[in-house]
């Protein structure tokens, strides 16, 4: 049986933690991008574009991160698809953000005036025009510090990503207390790692609410 | 030669009747006052004329743009009205001069530079040639509402709808956007305005409209309406607001 220093402990566990971060961005980027999509849906005019919108989000914001994750990772290899890893974590965790960030930045696009909606109307701006021009623009002030909150979640988030064997922070933790029989040192070391990724982004959203509510 | 031709204009919410069956013409270069308690539908009217509002009978033609009930694409008959709202509804993330730009630049495709010109141009009209760079907050009341109409006026629309425009005003601020209407008014614009400047409306106004529970109660000229009115509800109203 090997001796493991706590230095080997920490510089596995923070070889691990690039995966966490690298699944965390990954996430917030593609789920970011189908979030935009999802979100020109669910305020378009046309109702079945609502629809589709609403009822994406409701699923995936209504059953657990664990079971999508599941669904993609052992029931697509029931159908024959073989998913990695990385490919399923990367996945669900996209579908994941993008439900709660569409929803998130819904809340700021209603938070602008109606007033700014028929002054561009009046100017025979159509929706997309509108969009680009007026309301977004306005609305992405507001929506900075909420989504910079919500990246706490996600970066927890990926922690799920471990039961598929995944192996990010979580996982590289089981792994190695496994090995050294040293679990509050390791799950300590662990959690540690995690708050370290987490609270600079809280109090960047603080110091975000704050900045962006008194500015233009 | 009339702009603006409305027949049997019909709106409702839900069971509520809000505009029950509205005739009106406007000549070009006419000045049309519009009156009458909140809750007669003189709002709703002035919106439906420029798309913010549906309707569910009747018809609506500006400059020859016919709009059907039930119509989405209201892109041509935006392109002639104009409106300036009680809340100025400034792009509060713009200058003054780009609030005037983008509709032309985005809406027209019109080139940048001339965009620009455009903006000085509309800006200088209602007073406010050195505020090009400023943001609205950093305006007045008054300068805001300014910009707004510059903002409607640089589309070059047929007609301009003023829906009380100077309600949300401070009144040492109402005059300063008055006198730039009076001044579109004297320069031969078509207007139609909700208003409740009365004195306003008697001194500028061709055409003066009564509004009363969805109807046009009463038109004719202010002067005469005010001296004689010849309903009781108008009588009622121009006695209340004084």
């Amino acid at each position: 049986m090997t001796d493991f220093s706590t230095w080997d402990i920490v510089r596995n566990l923070l070889m691990a933690a690039r995966w966490t971060v690298l699944l965390s961005v990954f996430a917030l980027v593609c789920g970011g991008v189908v979030g935009v999509a999802v979100l020109l849906m669910r305020s378009s005019r046309r109702r079945s574009l609502r629809t589709v919108a609403i009822c994406y989000i409701e699923v995936f914001q209504g059953t657990p991160l664990l079971m999508q994750l599941f669904l993609l990772f052992f029931g697509l290899s029931l159908t024959g698809v073989e998913v990695s890893p990385w490919t399923a974590a990367g996945a669900a965790l996209t579908l994941f953000t993008s439900a709660y960030l569409a929803e998130i930045w819904r809340g700021c696009v209603d938070a602008i005036p109606r007033g700014q909606w028929e002054a561009s109307s009046s100017l025979g701006l159509s929706y997309v025009e509108q969009m680009r021009y007026v309301i977004l623009p306005q609305a992405l002030r507001i929506a900075i510090a909420p989504t910079v909150g919500f990246s706490v979640q996600v970066v927890k988030a990926t922690a799920v990503t471990s039961i598929i064997g995944f192996v990010e922070l979580s996982k590289a933790g089981a792994m190695i207390s496994n090995a050294t029989f040293a679990p509050f040192t390791v799950y300590g070391l662990v959690g540690l790692m995690y708050f370290c990724m987490c609270y600079p982004l809280s109090l960047y959203a603080k110091k975000l609410e704050r900045t962006m509510n008194v500015s233009r | 030669m009339s702009l603006v031709k409305i027949s049997g204009l019909r709106k409702q919410y839900g069971a509520h009747q809000v505009l029950k069956g509205i005739d009106l013409t406007v000549g070009e270069g006419e000045v049309t006052a519009v009156i009458g308690r909140s809750g007669s539908g003189k709002s709703t009217l002035l919106r439906t004329i420029n798309g913010l509002e549906s309707f569910g009978a009747g018809s609506l033609e500006v400059d020859g743009v016919h709009v059907a009930v039930g119509q989405t694409d209201l892109r041509q008959l935006r392109l002639k009205v104009g409106m300036v709202f009680q809340q100025f509804n400034l792009y509060p993330h713009m200058t003054a001069g780009k609030n005037v730009m983008l509709a032309p630049t985005v809406v027209k495709k019109i080139g940048k530079r001339e965009a620009e010109e455009i903006a000085r141009d509309m800006l200088a009209r209602v007073g406010l040639a050195d505020k090009f760079d400023a943001y609205p907050e950093q305006l007045s009341g008054g300068q805001q509402q300014r910009v707004a109409i510059a903002r409607a006026l640089a589309m070059s629309p047929k007609i301009l709808l003023c829906d009380e425009i100077t309600s949300a005003l401070d009144p040492e601020l109402v005059n300063e956007v008055l006198g730039v209407v009076r001044k579109l008014a004297e320069d031969g614009m078509t207007l139609i305005m909700v208003t409740h400047e009365m004195r306003f409306a008697r001194e500028v106004g061709d055409q003066l409209l009564f509004m009363h529970e969805g109807r046009i109660h009463e038109r004719g000229s202010p002067s005469h309406l005010f001296a004689a009115p010849g309903t009781p509800e108008l009588a009622n109203f121009i006695g209340s607001v004084g």
